[in-house]
């Protein structure tokens, strides 16, 4: 069975080129397979490798992101 | 700050007099700045921004680090604003997301219900001036349908019962009742609504540059800030000239003003997703920004013919009657007229059989008339296109004894004569001899008393706009049209013909599509692109083969959705053109940006390491051009000229 590691969150962020960051740094995460931030829907898909907890690879998604850029927020 | 600046005070005091608008204004970038050293990000905007004003204060240029650092902020107010609202207006266009389904509860009271919850099957009511909700097929009632959010199309769509409606669309006069056919998730409304807000996962050329070209620049403008702050002075002072340390350095930070990239960054995204948002309003599905760019490029055109350049609906195109002194039918004999249907009221149309029409002498008339007649009871669509072409409901009272032979036709009795209408098939089970007919198109026969009578030919008919959605694509420097078909190779050529297509292709399989657009992808030279347009129902594996593959027509249809890369929510083949003018003005701007905003902060580096320009002028490349730039982004979401 093959199950579904693709997840769409909502995001909040001030720049283009902070969100450009964010992307870089999301997907840098260890369990991140892809991620893609579209800075105009202010969404963020991200699909995680196989056999990753979600919740934990987003808390480090999330702390991966503020420290490129502080006043990013992810609604996980 | 401008008082401060002619106010007379010196030392100590007046950098305190600066210290208080400089720190109003900025201290939330000092405080930013101080995270990113924590978090060691030296590239960091705010950062910088710091770095640059500071550096201006200690040169004791007061005026130009407070200058700086009030039209950075608001230059990010303005960025803020300017794709907030830009984002508002686009989230607007795309505003066809139903809040709610109208249900019936046992006591007959309407009930609002979240459409999510409304399960398939379950029975909806919709009021004049509401959305429709769900995908369903109605009930009871009748309206016109306001598709105009669908298809961009403003003419009002008249629907009454057992027709489909499709979400997204308001209703505009008539309450109705509809049985839903899917659940709210796999609706029209949701399938697109997915689709335009998925496009920018799939980037163009242009953003991937951007987003490599923004991970260079910021480090590289750095770099060689610090290189003009060092390296001039150090020169200097090994040749023994004065050093001008000050200058350098105030050179240097005028650097850092423009190290941000947000121009580029903020204006790229935005101007392809104001692209796609614009095009789905005039009825243009674009699933992403690569395809945006691809169609800017097209150069070739391959087209299907059914259901693309002609309606794929079936039309009475002749009716050959069996002339009783020759044997032969109309159609054979040497100086043949071969009648045609046009749409005229008083052609064809006579009630009673033995009336003679002027035109025909009777023979023609007669035949449509019994052929609608036996077709009555039928809804296959050629017996539709007999009774559209006989012009008035037949009087089924004349029609006794129907018998409908499965793949054959229909046989009945008509004011007590025995009527057989079908094909070849039917002719040869009741042992009469037909006459082949020597033009192109499906032949209905009719005999009538057990003798041949003669045939009626059906074809397809050509969309009244196919001929200027091929102007139009030529006009647009197009350079190759082709058009495949199943169909045999003398209707295909006549089509072409008619339409001043290039080149036509016809008796093809359709896994010799397939073969023939990699063909034609295979001539394609350069940058350019071939796109294929097609119904998306028996040409999927093609519209996955060219490197654009437009469905038309696809609403309502999910598999034409899938497979398409470009969907056209109507049939209209004008909209080709259109959806190619959409792209090259998205990508017009896309590249006007590009080139205003590199260009402007080049030209601003070069001035500022030569001293021509101060830091005014630097804020002016950083702040100015992004603003222009988001302007000019914006510009994307007008389609009306496109």
């Amino acid at each position: 069975m093959e199950i579904n590691m693709k997840k769409t969150y909502k995001i909040d962020v001030d720049c283009a080129n902070c969100a450009n960051k964010m992307e870089e740094a999301a997907s840098k995460t260890e369990g991140v397979k892809k991620a893609v931030v579209n800075f105009m829907a202010l969404k963020m898909d991200v699909e995680f490798e196989d056999g990753a907890s979600i919740g934990d690879v987003m808390k480090n998604v999330l702390k991966n992101c503020k420290k490129v850029e502080d006043d990013c927020e992810i609604f996980i | 700050m401008i008082t401060f600046a002619l106010v007379p005070v010196e030392g100590w005091v007046r950098f305190v007099c600066f210290m208080i608008p400089y720190l109003t204004v900025g201290y939330d970038v000092l405080w930013k700045a101080l995270k990113g050293i924590k978090n060691r990000q030296p590239f960091d905007e705010n950062f910088l921004m710091a770095v640059a004003t500071v550096g201006a204060i200690i040169l004791g240029e007061y005026t130009e680090g407070v200058a700086v650092i009030l039209f950075y902020q608001i230059g990010e107010l303005f960025q803020s604003v300017a794709v907030g609202k830009s984002r508002r207006s686009i989230a607007a266009l795309m505003d066809i997301r139903p809040d709610f389904a109208n249900i019936e509860d046992e006591n007959g009271k309407l009930v609002q219900v979240d459409p999510d919850e409304v399960e398939i099957g379950s029975m909806i009511v919709i009021q004049p001036g509401e959305r429709v909700p769900i995908d369903g097929v109605i009930v009871s009632g009748n309206t016109s349908l306001n598709t105009a959010a669908l298809t961009g199309e403003s003419v009002p769509r008249d629907v009454s019962e057992n027709d489909e409606v499709i979400s997204g669309c308001i209703n505009m006069t008539g309450l109705i009742k509809v049985r839903t056919s899917c659940e709210f998730g796999e609706s029209t409304v949701s399938r697109i609504l997915e689709l335009v807000e998925n496009s920018s996962s799939r980037k163009s050329k242009p953003e991937n540059f951007i987003s490599k070209f923004a991970r260079i620049y910021t480090p590289a403008v750095c770099g060689c800030a610090l290189a003009l702050a060092l390296l001039p002075p150090l020169v200097s002072l090994i040749a023994g000239i004065d050093p001008q340390w000050s200058t350098w350095v105030y050179r240097a930070l005028t650097f850092l003003v423009i190290s941000c990239p947000c121009a580029l960054v903020v204006s790229i995204p935005l101007s392809f997703f104001a692209g796609i948002g614009g095009a789905s309003r005039a009825g243009v599905l674009i699933k992403g920004s690569n395809y945006m760019e691809a169609l800017s490029r097209v150069k070739t055109v391959v087209f299907d013919k059914t259901g693309t350049m002609t309606e794929g609906v079936f039309e009475v195109d002749g009716i050959h009657h069996r002339d009783d002194k020759t044997g032969k039918c109309t159609c054979q004999s040497e100086n043949a007229v071969f009648s045609r249907i046009e749409v005229d009221e008083t052609h064809h149309t006579h009630k009673n059989a033995n009336d003679i029409c002027e035109t025909c002498k009777g023979h023609e008339c007669k035949l449509l008339e019994m052929a609608a007649l036996v077709e009555s009871a039928s809804s296959h669509p050629i017996s539709r296109s007999l009774i559209k072409a006989y012009g008035h409901e037949p009087d089924r009272t004349r029609v006794s004894d129907i018998h409908e032979y499965s793949g054959k036709g229909v046989t009945a009795v008509v004011d007590g004569e025995e009527v057989a209408v079908g094909n070849a098939g039917l002719m040869e089970m009741l042992g009469i001899e037909a006459i082949p007919c020597n033009k192109v198109g499906t032949i209905v026969h009719v005999a009538i008393g057990g003798e041949y009578a003669g045939h009626i030919l059906i074809g397809d008919r050509i969309k009244p706009q196919a001929h200027e959605a091929i102007e139009l694509l030529k006009k647009k420097g197009v350079k190759k049209t082709v058009m495949l078909t199943g169909d045999i190779k003398a209707v295909a050529d006549k089509v072409a013909a008619e339409l001043g297509i290039d080149e036509v292709r016809s008796n093809l399989l359709p896994s010799n599509k397939v073969e023939a657009v990699e063909e034609l992808l295979g001539e394609q030279t350069g940058n350019d692109t071939l796109a294929f347009a097609g119904d998306g129902i028996n040409d999927a594996p093609v519209l996955s083969r060219a490197d654009i593959g437009i469905a038309m027509g696809a609403l309502g249809s999910d598999a034409a959705i899938e497979a398409a890369d470009i969907v056209l929510m109507d049939d209209n083949p004008v909209k080709i053109s259109k959806a190619i003018g959409i792209a090259r003005k998205c990508l017009r701007i896309v590249y006007e940006n590009i080139w205003f905003a590199i260009g402007v902060k080049v030209a601003c580096l070069i001035l500022g390491a030569l001293g021509i320009t101060n830091m005014w002028a630097a804020i002016f490349a950083d702040v100015g051009v992004m603003v222009l730039a988001v302007l000019n982004a914006i510009r994307a979401l007008s389609t009306k000229r496109a």
